[in-house]
């Protein structure tokens, strides 16, 4: 029964920690326009009970401004990561299967995109590709997939050693079929794993970027935005203007790596028994 | 028909290991039941797996009616039953994909295999191995079998399971003219079984 109540804990953390997130990128959703407003009737309020987050130079609620920036990381975070899961899926298992100089020129190509430092990398697409919503999404989509790439060409590798595998295609079985039957049922788990545990980096990426000036555009209530605007108010003490959106982004960040190690867990074969 | 191997050389690849068949010669007709026993470690395995065509040798050819093994498509006449079933069913399938990977099984072949309906339900880490020996059994028997190589399929079964097994195997391999070649260290066995049993030495020659 042990196991049973543990692998039920780690589902209900999952869920709550997907509800969470879910709650966040839709409230900021809706409060993108509320993000906007100005009112200097209530300009540099310290955190209080009408606005919990605090106003900024401009009367803007800092709360709304912070859901809003979360919400438009998060679903940048679910586009990029999508993105490179895919094509992570589809090049390693390309390479794996095709061998020879496919395998060689898409593993050369993994080596190169791994080569560069994540941040000049997507600060360059970015650049190249106008900035703005696409540039950012752009940058961190083409620069997020080699590692994951790399682990599902490791294992269709291994997989096509495997016994099963071999008996397979002399039992006749197609090629897609050998791909829908053996493959992918044993490349989800890792995959998926992977996929959330990308949101993090994408996230804290998109941030970053955006926080350097080379990502989202100044008008935007995106969380590098809010963030790169405070510094200038933090010498003069409006400590809040910093503190509670940086706070939300590490509390997002840290829920997304928590839903990956826990989905991983509950997926893999090696522990999702115990 | 004959399946034949003629000077096949193979070596594992691993830098200066020496090669576990040299020069190996082959054959066996259909209908022909031929026994095969050798200390371990030999290279029975190795052979069958080469015959079988999972792995490729080094040097010389695997021919079926004269025609390499390789360019059969499809379903390959030559299957080769493992000695350790549980590496040749897919751990994450159920077994009804598993038996049914090429293509619906014959209820006759099940019901002479003993294999219950609530196995196929079951996933391979929850049948034993003498379970899973008989679904690989029931998924090698195809029409389009002609050559079956066993090798030391019924090492994990009680005697009287051995006895059902090779009883059923025996009558098959009548029926469709299959030709066997049984892989075992059991001397008894293999008398009971083929009419004849080679050694190592005289099968390299």
């Amino acid at each position: 029964m042990r196991t049973w109540d543990r692998r039920r804990s780690t589902l209900l953390l999952l869920i709550a920690a997907g509800a969470a997130l879910l709650a966040v990128s839709v409230a900021g959703g809706l409060l993108t326009e509320q993000a906007m407003a100005t009112d200097f009737s209530r300009r540099d309020l310290a955190p209080c009970w009408g606005y919990p987050f605090g106003t900024d130079w401009m009367g803007r609620d800092m709360l709304a401004r912070t859901l809003a920036g979360l919400s438009l990381s998060i679903r940048i975070g679910v586009l990029t990561a999508g993105i490179s899961a895919a094509v992570a899926l589809i090049l390693g298992t390309v390479c794996a299967i095709s061998g020879g100089w496919a395998d060689a020129a898409v593993s050369w190509v993994i080596d190169l995109v791994m080569g560069i430092p994540h941040i000049l990398l997507i600060i360059l697409i970015s650049i190249a590709c106008g900035r703005g919503l696409w540039g950012v999404t752009a940058g961190v989509a083409l620069s997020h997939w080699t590692s994951l790439a790399r682990v599902v060409r490791g294992e269709v590798l291994q997989l096509h050693q495997a016994p099963y595998l071999r008996m397979a295609r002399k039992l006749g079985v197609s090629q897609g079929k050998l791909l829908r039957l053996h493959l992918l049922p044993h490349l989800l788990p890792q995959l998926l794993a992977g996929l959330i545990l990308q949101f993090p980096h994408a996230i804290l990426h998109e941030a970053s970027v955006t926080f350097l000036g080379f990502g989202l555009s100044p008008e935007q209530p995106a969380i590098g935005i809010v963030l790169e605007e405070s510094m200038g108010y933090l010498a003069l003490g409006r400590w809040w203007l910093a503190l509670f959106p940086g706070l939300s982004l590490v509390l997002v960040v840290a829920l997304f790596a928590l839903l990956g190690e826990r989905a991983r867990l509950l997926l893999s074969p090696a522990s999702a028994q115990g | 028909m004959i399946l034949e191997a003629r000077d096949l050389t193979f070596r594992y690849p691993r830098r200066g290991s020496p090669p576990i068949l040299e020069g190996a010669g082959f054959s066996l007709r259909s209908g022909e039941r031929l026994g095969l026993s050798a200390p371990s470690g030999l290279g029975k395995t190795t052979l069958c797996k080469l015959l079988a065509g999972l792995e490729a040798p080094e040097r010389g050819q695997i021919l079926l009616d004269g025609i390499p093994l390789s360019r059969y498509r499809g379903f390959c006449p030559v299957q080769l039953l493992w000695q350790h079933p549980d590496a040749a069913v897919d751990p994450l399938l159920r077994l009804r994909a598993t038996l049914e990977e090429a293509g619906p099984v014959d209820p006759a072949v099940l019901e002479g295999l003993g294999i219950r309906e609530s196995w196929l339900e079951r996933y391979p880490a929850e049948l034993s191995g003498g379970e899973l020996q008989r679904i690989c059994i029931a998924r090698a028997l195809r029409p389009g079998l002609r050559f079956l190589l066993c090798d030391e399929i019924s090492a994990m079964l009680d005697l009287i399971g051995q006895a059902q097994i090779w009883q059923f195997l025996l009558d098959q391999a009548q029926a469709r003219g299959l030709g066997l070649l049984v892989v075992s260290h059991d001397d008894a066995l293999l008398e009971q079984v083929c009419g004849r049993a080679i050694g190592w030495d005289a099968l390299m020659s």
